[in-house]
């Protein structure tokens, strides 16, 4: 499969101090990943760089010509007092379609139907968004998601403060999202989760520890490597002399640290 | 019969500058009101407010080099407040400071530049003229201005309008899926800085933002959809015209404060027996459904 997001020695980061650090590596097309890491461990920093809200600090990100894509935040910026409906908060989704001045067709008010009976919304059409409940609109903006079409998926914390049921319909989207040859790229906290329903996790502490297959990549020992990571920012710091000379995934297997297959209850 | 006309119709059926007065305002009232919504919407109903001072110093220049001229004086406004918009938003893009105290800071500045430019060379009467402008002498100059500026921005929201409306529901989607994210908001804030200049002539620098802003304020409380709270808001605004040229018509009181005060009473009433105001949502409530 080939690459749909290239890293190459990508820095992001805020007043010179890097949130992500020299990071290597190929999200593949088609591929379902984990991003795992403790608060302050560059999670959302990363997926901001991927959207292009972020300029790198030094190395690049680039996405596959063409790609069209998708990005729930964590923290969305959606202001819920706007006088808007759900119908109104899932076209926007049709925005990559249609654009500023395209035509909205039967097609699209069609898609907008389909995805909000997908995320199980039916009938909210017409309820104001200040009306909703947490998972009800996290369900409208995964239908968002659904309406946008996207072949890369970036989802910010996607499962904060959701219910079990609404947690599992929107996994069961994901996996859809991921049967349909999609990139989906979820940071996730629950590693009993992801161990159940992502084949790959990318472990991150700045630097990436480990990189690949799940059970790899969540082995206890790199997981103890993440946890001993400090999120602080040391103002005393030395300059960062040598690009790329600090930590890689590789490319081809993209593990790191992979010795051990047991596995570690928890969470990040 | 004869009453009502001649309370209601014949100022307008008799005197040309009632009827030019009447024009203005309503050519206002579609410009100006549908802006407010947004600029409601987006939470900077001050931010209106503090535009309003800045087109001062502009407005102050062109008066000062060319006396009581149309065009000199909108130059001058629009300069001043472009300025002031531009200088404001890039500071709150650009730096850690937010918008709100970014553009205090440039419209005080600009307040106080047009204050000393008009006391250095003007009268108080200028100084009244600009600060509180007489929709009841406008001459064909200014009628012409106004319709220009309504004609620009009910093209440009029908243009912007699903950019607007993303900008201000979600400002992160936007900048995910499009790069009209900044570009809208200063195409936004010039909507604001025109329709301002375009008001000044009638209602003043002072209370031009009054038309923008309570017939917005007002219609919230009566709708949840965005499209019919600025089809509501011109409605008003346009009553709150008629009304204000009516009450200073046969009060004598001066029209801009007038017609500003036919909008608060809108806005009142409003906040008190709109479908979503105090009353309706405030009132005790023992029956309910069971889901």
């Amino acid at each position: 499969m080939s690459a749909c997001v290239t890293f190459k020695d990508l820095t992001l980061g805020y007043n010179s101090h890097p949130a992500v650090h020299h990071l290597n590596g190929v999200i593949r097309e088609g591929s379902l990943t984990a991003l795992v890491g403790a608060n302050g461990s560059g999670k959302s920093t990363l997926m901001k760089g991927i959207v292009g809200l972020l300029k790198p600090m030094a190395g690049y990100c680039k996405v596959a010509p063409g790609t069209r894509l998708a990005y729930l935040p964590q923290q969305s910026e959606l202001d819920r007092s706007f006088p808007a409906r759900v119908v109104d908060l899932v076209s926007l989704g049709l925005w990559p379609r249609r654009g500023l001045l395209g035509r909205i067709r039967p097609e699209d008010r069609e898609a907008v139907a389909k995805a909000l009976s997908a995320v199980g919304l039916e009938g909210f059409e017409k309820r104001p968004i200040d009306t909703l409940s947490g998972g009800q609109l996290q369900r409208s903006l995964f239908a968002r998601v659904l309406v946008q079409d996207a072949n890369l998926i970036l989802l910010d914390e996607p499962f904060n403060a959701i219910d079990a049921k609404t947690v599992a319909d929107l996994i069961d989207l994901i996996k859809r999202w991921h049967s349909e040859k999609r990139t989906v790229v979820v940071v996730a906290h629950d590693l009993d989760l992801v161990r159940q329903h992502f084949p790959a996790a990318l472990l991150l502490a700045r630097q990436p520890v480990a990189w690949g297959e799940v059970r790899d990549a969540l082995s206890p020992e790199n997981l103890l490597r993440a946890r001993q990571f400090h999120e602080a920012w040391d103002e005393n710091a030395p300059w960062c002399e040598a690009p790329g000379a600090i930590a890689h995934s590789h490319h081809e297997t993209g593990i790191l640290h992979a010795d051990s297959h047991a596995h570690q209850r928890g969470s990040f | 019969m004869i009453a009502l006309y001649d309370l209601l119709v014949a100022p307008f059926a008799e005197f040309a500058f009632m009827q030019r007065a009447l024009l203005g305002a309503i050519l206002l009232s579609i410009s100006a009101c549908p802006v407010g919504v947004f600029l409601m919407l987006r939470r900077m109903s001050l931010t209106g407010d503090a535009m309003a001072h800045a087109i001062l110093p502009g407005a102050a220049a062109g008066f000062l080099l060319y006396g009581l001229q149309i065009v000199p004086m909108t130059i001058g406004g629009l300069i001043a407040g472009m300025m002031v918009a531009l200088g404001a938003g890039a500071v709150a893009r650009l730096t850690i400071q937010k918008e709100d105290a970014s553009m205090a800071a440039f419209y005080l500045i600009s307040l106080s530049l047009g204050v000393l430019m008009v006391s250095l060379r003007g009268s108080s009467v200028d100084l009244m003229h600009v600060l509180f402008g007489t929709v009841l002498a406008l001459n064909n100059a200014a009628l012409t201005l106004i319709g220009l500026v309504a004609a620009t921005t009910l093209i440009a929201l029908f243009v912007f309008w699903r950019a607007l409306v993303a900008e201000c529901l979600d400002p992160l989607f936007l900048r995910s899926v499009s790069r009209l994210g900044s570009p809208v908001h200063f195409i936004f804030l010039g909507l604001v800085v025109i329709n301002l200049v375009a008001g000044f002539q009638a209602l003043g620098t002072l209370l031009s933002v009054g038309l923008m802003i309570l017939p917005a304020a007002a219609a919230r409380f009566w709708t949840q959809r965005t499209e019919f709270m600025c089809l509501l808001a011109i409605g008003l605004g346009m009553l709150s015209s008629v009304s204000g040229l009516l009450l200073s018509y046969h009060l004598s009181l001066p029209s801009g404060p007038a017609i500003i005060l036919s909008a608060g009473v809108a806005y009142s009433v409003s906040v008190l027996g709109g479908t979503r105001g105090l009353l309706f949502t405030r009132r005790p409530r023992t029956a309910h459904r069971t889901a």
